[in-house]
């Protein structure tokens, strides 16, 4: 009956209409970050603190070990922002000088501890049976001891100093790092198109490189953002218990130390750096917080 | 003529985002009658189901607002009443059955406890009687061990066990309006056609009426009595099922019809409908069915027809049959 | 005769499963139990059945996603079921798989091109004329060049569907195991890619192992049609044989349940009661038998094997 008729006027070639242009999933990063006013602000306060920690020691007014025996303790005024500390140095120079030691022993201890966890995750989770075993076996012993005991444990090996803190930063971030990355890859190497991947011969190095290091990758971001904090807050203690950084270095923990002699009668000795620890702290975690909903695809809208 | 139970006249439902406005549901009339078995046919994103979903007035948790037409059951206004009233339509006098039994129980909840809740609501039944009524509504979809299977959770439960339990439930209160969205396209071929089957047994018994939303034309042709097609948030034509299917109308109908490989057909190609699904970030001007329509004239290009009455109870949103009378609505 | 491009004999496939919290008694799930069929050159062999029959168990062994417990797997001859991981590697390009999700299987973080190009890549395909090849397959799967720098989620399924069959088309491979393609697209999008797979197969002579549910969806493509009912062939014939002169009684039953577009037609169905067993678990005997009409003591007990009826047509059923 008609389906000849029709039939005919219907099969011609395909028409390209492609769908309209959807937004590239960085512009969909940003349409989601930008909404979260806190993590923006967050996200502001760090570039800014990246920005001092390139220029502080130019802009600074002060030098970081200008003594002016004239001025010791003194609080904030219009030529100290910040007061002086014990030995008349500029307080307010001194964070901002110190901004830039901060941020490199926070960065390099994160990085090298993400990297060494990504690895290790990575191999974990694709591989799976014994060597995931060995793995994780070795990180739970990590897990075992609190961070901040583990770091003291491997100075106490290795010898204070700032290089250090870092090494021992880097080692117990390997297994959170670790232990995260191994669950998205677990997630990542069961959807179909890494099985698609292996269906059409792809060696095991390059799924993991091509696929699955891409899939873990806004894990590892978010985890390294909020790591940040949680370093810098590690390295400030250490140096305040004089493990890290020693004095005079303008390292903000190590200046928390040196004015807790003060606390009485000089407590913004004391203040100014502690309140720059948790500024940068609390900003990080923020903006952390922030990528996360962000990044994670399961978040809409 | 026969008693109208759910009129829905050019119901408009809209989805505010971000990026603008999505016309999900644009122009859709469907009215269903006392005992009858409406089918509403579409592909993905044709608006189906907002459609069930703006009848159950289930679309306060999602950014979606019905911003015109009307919807009447039983003569009543259900955008007017409240949502104490509702309440009491809902579950009683409509049910609704989805695709995912699994999502759609509660996994923490005892089978007959889910059953019996909307009973002792609605028909103020107490406990003991709720219970006995819940095992003699699992006996009546034909589960086995009715007695035990009230006590058990949904996860102990087959797809198939699944979705006849989510029919007791829908059929628990007899209502008089059910609501199936796509009840059996989760399951294997020789479930549904016990489902089906039931379906339709439970509907003659109970003169339950059903708007049956699905995608798959089998279904349409053995189930119901009425076809409403729909495309992009329209209606695009709506007749009896044997007009449907025998003497279609729109175009977008007719390539429906025939790009469906039948059992014993014997062709060697499929006659296809070209192109894509419009998405709503590329709804196309005029006739949303005209890129893909293969007697597009310059006109459809531009203007989007208007649902007209072609023929005795045969209405079509096309351009080819502007000539006829225009439907009231 | 030609020797067949494909041949499964006596396939196994046991998912080892542990009851109980602390390990306790091992259990198995016969997912596929004791399959064999062979594929001829360019021909299209159809495999039906419901969910949990094993299908897509037996087209991901074929592919050797899946190592099989017990059987052998012969392509063009060459035993692959015993090839280790690099072996296996280099034989890939022969045969290609098409996925059942087309929004799954492309990854979403690449671009068409660098999807498309990925077997090419894997299997050392010179540096220089890749983009040319990409561009070409693009448009042999009805898709235009300027697709290529798109990333998947700018698609509709349709088109995704396309890529994954381009991907698939890549190094020319000999087989497809084409694992249920439609079920995930809009039925007037169905057409199109059946169409698309009929044209490739004449334009660049391939077999297909096709795996769907849809019982009108394999008559349409197939040639050959397997039944399979928990983890078994249970029927497999020349199509006209199978869908004209089903024999097997859940082939029967099957025909009978698949709701039939036109409201004229009444027919005498068959309803099965019950529910598909566990594969954990099977029924002794013939599988079927708690379900079947016409289930015999015998039933109960024996094993039916797959047999040879009529000319092509093999059934494993007591009546017969």
């Amino acid at each position: 009956m008609a389906e000849m008729k029709v039939g005919e006027v219907i099969r011609q070639p395909l028409p390209q209409a492609v769908n309209g242009t959807k937004s590239t999933p960085k512009q969909e990063f940003w349409r989601k970050f930008k909404k979260q006013k806190m993590a923006l602000a967050a996200g502001f306060f760090v570039v800014i603190l990246f920005i001092l920690g390139i220029i502080g020691p130019f802009i600074a007014p002060f030098g970081a070990a200008e003594f002016d025996y004239d001025h010791i303790l003194e609080g904030p005024s219009a030529a100290h922002w910040a007061g002086t500390d014990a030995y008349g140095r500029d307080i307010f120079s001194r964070i901002l000088i110190g901004t830039r030691l901060s941020l490199f022993v926070s960065l390099l201890s994160v990085f090298l501890g993400s990297v060494g966890g990504t690895i290790l995750g990575l191999i974990s989770g694709y591989y799976g049976k014994w060597i995931d075993n060995l793995i994780m076996r070795f990180c739970d012993i990590l897990f075992a001891f609190p961070g901040i005991l583990l770091a003291i444990g491997i100075i106490a090996i290795l010898g204070p100093g700032l290089g250090n803190v870092v090494i021992a930063i880097s080692i117990f971030s390997v297994p959170i790092f670790a232990r995260i990355v191994r669950s998205s890859t677990l997630q990542v190497k069961a959807t179909v198109y890494v099985e698609a991947t292996r269906s059409i011969g792809a060696k095991p190095r390059r799924i993991i490189w091509k696929h699955i290091f891409p899939g873990t990758l806004s894990s590892i971001i978010v985890n390294f953002t909020m790591r940040l904090g949680t370093a810098i807050l590690t390295a400030a203690s250490l140096s305040f218990l004089g493990l890290g950084a020693q004095p005079p270095s303008p390292e903000w923990g190590a200046m928390l130390s040196g004015g807790r002699d003060y606390l009485n009668n000089a407590p913004h000795v004391t203040f100014f750096p502690g309140l720059a620890i948790f500024l940068t702290v609390l900003a990080f975690n923020l903006f952390g917080d922030g990528l996360r909903d962000a990044l994670d695809p399961k978040i809409k809208d | 003529m026969a008693e109208k139970i759910l009129e829905i006249k050019n119901l408009q439902t809209h989805f505010t985002s971000d990026s603008g406005v999505v016309k999900a549901v644009d122009g859709v009339t469907i009215t269903v009658n006392k005992g009858e078995t409406v089918g509403v046919v579409g592909e993905s994103g044709c608006g189906k189901s907002v459609t069930s979903l703006s009848v159950m007035r289930l679309l306060k948790d999602t950014p979606g607002k019905i911003v015109g037409g009307t919807i009447e059951f039983e003569g009543k206004n259900l955008e007017a009443i409240s949502e104490k009233e509702m309440r009491l339509i809902r579950g009683n006098e409509i049910a609704m059955i989805f695709q995912e039994p699994m999502t759609s129980l509660n996994p923490v909840y005892k089978i007959g406890r889910q059953i019996a809740e909307a009973v002792q609501l609605h028909l103020k039944y107490d406990k003991r009687q709720a219970r006995e009524h819940a095992i003699n509504m699992l006996k009546l979809v034909g589960i086995p061990r009715a007695e035990e299977i009230v006590d058990e959770f949904p996860y102990q439960l087959s797809g198939g066990m699944r979705q006849r339990v989510m029919i007791a439930m829908a059929m628990a209160c007899k209502p008089k309006l059910l609501i199936a969205d796509e009840p059996t396209t989760a399951l294997d071929v020789t479930i549904q056609a016990q489902i089906l089957d039931l379906m339709r047994k439970l509907s003659k018994e109970g003169d339950t009426a059903i708007m049956l939303i699905t995608h798959d034309l089998g279904v349409v042709a053995e189930m119901c009595d009425r076809v409403v097609v729909m495309y992009a948030g329209k209606v695009v034509e709506e007749a009896d099922v044997f007009t449907i299917f025998e003497n279609p109308k729109h175009p977008y109908t007719e390539g429906l019809l025939y790009s469906v490989p039948k059992l014993g057909q014997k062709v060697d190609r499929l006659d296809s409908i070209p192109g894509n699904v419009p998405t709503p970030s590329n709804m196309p001007e005029g006739c949303k069915f005209a890129p893909r329509c293969p007697k597009v004239m310059d006109i459809c290009r531009q203007q989007d027809p208007d649902l007209l009455l072609i023929d005795k109870e045969h209405t079509c949103r096309c351009w080819l049959y502007q000539n006829s009378e225009v439907l009231e609505v | 005769m030609e020797a067949p491009l494909v041949e499964v004999k006596n396939l196994k496939k046991y998912f080892p499963k542990n009851k109980g919290l602390f390990g306790g008694k091992k259990f198995f799930v016969k997912a596929v139990d004791d399959v064999s069929f062979t594929i001829k050159k360019g021909e299209t062999l159809g495999l039906v059945g419901e969910s949990g029959c094993g299908k897509s168990t037996t087209g991901r062994m074929l592919m050797r996603l899946l190592d099989p417990t017990e059987g052998q797997i012969l392509f063009e001859g060459n035993e692959i079921s015993s090839l280790n991981d690099n072996q296996i590697r280099d034989i890939r390009k022969e045969f290609q798989m098409v996925f059942q999700d087309p929004y799954a299987s492309l990854n979403p973080r690449m671009k068409v091109s660098d999807i498309i190009a990925e077997p090419l890549i894997v299997h050392g395909y010179p540096k220089e004329k890749r983009e040319e090849r990409v561009q070409h397959l693009l448009e042999v799967v009805g898709l235009n060049a300027y697709h290529a720098d798109r990333f998947p989620h700018e698609f509709s399924g349709g088109q995704r569907q396309r890529i994954g069959i381009a991907r698939a088309l890549a190094v020319n491979p000999k087989l497809i195991v084409a694992d249920e393609p439609v079920s995930a697209l809009d039925v007037s999008i169905q057409s199109q890619i059946l169409n698309l797979l009929k044209d490739l197969q004449e334009e660049f002579n391939l077999t297909y192992l096709f795996i769907a549910h849809d019982l009108s969806v394999v008559e349409h493509i197939s040639d050959r049609v397997g039944v399979m009912y928990l983890g078994k062939i249970v029927e497999l014939a020349d199509k006209d044989n199978l869908y004209k002169e089903p024999l097997h009684p859940y082939t029967k039953a099957l025909l009978s349940a698949v709701p039939v577009p036109n409201p004229r037609l009444k027919r005498e169905r068959i309803i099965l009661t019950g529910d598909i067993p566990s594969p954990s678990n099977p029924p002794s005997g013939c599988t079927f038998h708690t379900r079947c009409p016409f289930a015999m003591e015998e039933c109960k007990k024996v094993v039916p094997q797959l047999k040879e009826i009529s000319d092509r047509h093999f059934v494993s059923c007591h009546l017969y």
